[in-house]
């Protein structure tokens, strides 16, 4: 498994959120197709999943984003991974993502 | 053997029960199914409940500061200590907290100035890293990070497999071959400090666990100083077995206390559960499996508790470790499988524990030196010290 997440962008929409599972993982979001502005995990404390966290999105940012995921039954450690490397390649977490999401990360660096 | 509990054990040890049920359950409700910590505001004040109760630190020896806590009672206080769902790999989410790096006891006056002290406050995380992509069971000969002599310093090039917490640790214990030619005898332990240049953390390796997930490191031309040594050179691999030995007890308690709560769990929901017209506690075979449950339990708990007690008269006690390592791992292994087959469809979900303790519970047999390991030391000892 590649430690970053570099699926193509795919838009942000009915449709596509229509098309997603009910499975556990993580998705990134972005406003230009190519700037991860959040990393979100999806556990088993979410309604319906990726499709219900997506969906959630969709009705509080509006269209116009994009979004990629991984659907893992184990979103917590790939969540906290997909932080760390954010962090060790851009030097920040993703600016959505609030300050809290930082306290007691780890450090990664990747190759 | 005396079996009965004293007044003291019985004591404290009603103490941590009443602290896990109603401090550390309730507030799981509102936590990640797979979460390994509380958040800063609960931990901090349930650490100030076990500072008030005298039992922070529980493996720190008490001229070092900690309780005075011999270590069939810590036995019998972590298997109450695991009782909940993160239980068997973040037992009360480390709220009690703990000693860390138990080989740093044996480190010189400036490493412990410099390192044992500035962790026993707990303003310094650890690592502990002796595994390799090549093996992890047989250290003596799976060690292949090379640590060469230049100057006051020393080289550390090589990398370490499933090693938990090198992410957000200071500094953790490198085990590294320092004589190719010598076997065990040629292996040191090096302190390494995670700033320093060369030492890379390149990713998480998943696993069925949740809880103190492991990581891959990669050293690169890793400069470690000489006064970075713990111990003797050459020495490392007592150190490391030494800590091996030492764990394979909490280890198997932690199981125990996980089995205990999940059997509590399945008799509890067996009395009350109807099927067909009857409860399923009226169920031959569901009371043939709450039955193999605590014959399991028993099994484990007194086997863990011969082998705590040896250790606390100071005999050896390696073989006794080592079965309890295995039998306690196994037995939990089933016991958790039994309480999820008797909870049928809501066994399985994350709702209940279960899961994850089915999950986390398998790895045990893998952990801290596989069984066959462990059988493999129980039959040298019974074969003689001439059987490989």
């Amino acid at each position: 498994m590649a430690v970053r997440l570099d699926k193509p962008w795919r838009r942000l929409d009915s449709a596509a959120v229509a098309a997603l599972s009910g499975q556990l993982g993580v998705y990134q979001l972005s406003d230009d197709a190519a700037t991860v502005r959040a990393i979100v995990r999806v556990d088993a404390r979410s309604l319906f999943g990726l499709r219900g966290e997506l969906g959630r999105e969709l009705e509080e940012r509006g269209e116009g984003l994009f979004f990629r995921l991984e659907v893992n039954h184990q979103p917590r450690t790939r969540w906290l991974e997909l932080m760390m490397v954010h962090r060790a390649d851009h030097g920040r977490l993703p600016s959505w993502n609030p300050p809290e999401d930082g306290v007691g990360l780890g450090r990664l660096s990747p190759a | 053997m005396d079996l009965s509990l004293t007044d003291e054990q019985k004591l404290i040890v009603d103490q941590v029960r009443r602290f896990v049920r109603e401090e550390i359950v309730p507030l799981e409700d509102g936590l990640d199914p797979d979460a390994d910590s509380l958040p800063p505001e609960d931990h901090e004040r349930l650490a100030g409940r076990v500072a008030e109760m005298g039992l922070y630190g529980l493996d720190i020896p008490p001229e070092f500061g900690g309780p005075d806590v011999d270590i069939v009672t810590r036995t019998l206080l972590a298997i109450e200590m695991s009782q909940h769902r993160a239980g068997l790999y973040a037992p009360c989410y480390n709220v009690f907290g703990g000693a860390g790096l138990a080989q740093m006891f044996e480190a010189n006056d400036d490493q412990k100035q410099r390192f044992l002290f500035p962790m026993l406050r707990g303003e310094k995380k650890t690592f502990f890293g002796l595994t390799e992509p090549s093996g992890g069971s047989d250290p003596a000969r799976a060690i292949q990070t090379r640590a060469v002599r230049d100057g006051d310093d020393w080289v550390i090039n090589g990398a370490k497999m499933f090693i938990s917490g090198a992410d957000r640790a200071d500094f953790g214990l490198v085990f590294a071959r320092t004589d190719p030619t010598k076997g065990r005898a040629g292996v040191t332990c090096f302190i390494v400090e995670t700033d320093t240049p060369g030492f890379h953390v390149r990713r998480i390796v998943h696993t069925l666990r949740a809880a103190r997930y492991a990581t891959e490191l990669q050293f690169e031309d890793m400069r470690v100083p000489h006064a970075n040594v713990l111990g003797e050179v050459n020495g490392g691999f007592a150190i490391a077995n030494d800590r091996v030995s030492r764990q394979r007890i909490p280890y198997a308690a932690t199981c125990i206390g996980v089995a205990v709560k999940a059997q509590e769990l399945a008799v509890e929901y067996a009395g009350i559960r109807e099927t067909f017209g009857d409860k399923l506690a009226h169920r031959q075979g569901i009371q043939w499996m709450v039955v193999e449950n605590e014959i399991d339990i028993r099994q484990s708990l007194w086997i863990t508790l011969a082998a705590a007690d040896k250790a606390r008269r100071g005999e050896p006690f390696r073989t006794d470790s080592a079965l309890a390592k295995i039998v306690a791992t196994e037995a939990s292994g089933r016991v958790v499988d039994r309480a999820m087959q008797i909870h049928g469809g809501y066994g399985v979900t994350k709702d209940l524990p279960f899961e994850r303790w089915y999950r986390e519970m398998r790895i045990r047999r893998i952990g801290e030196g596989p069984n066959e390991v462990q059988r493999h030391i129980v039959a040298r000892d019974l074969f003689g010290s001439s059987l490989r």
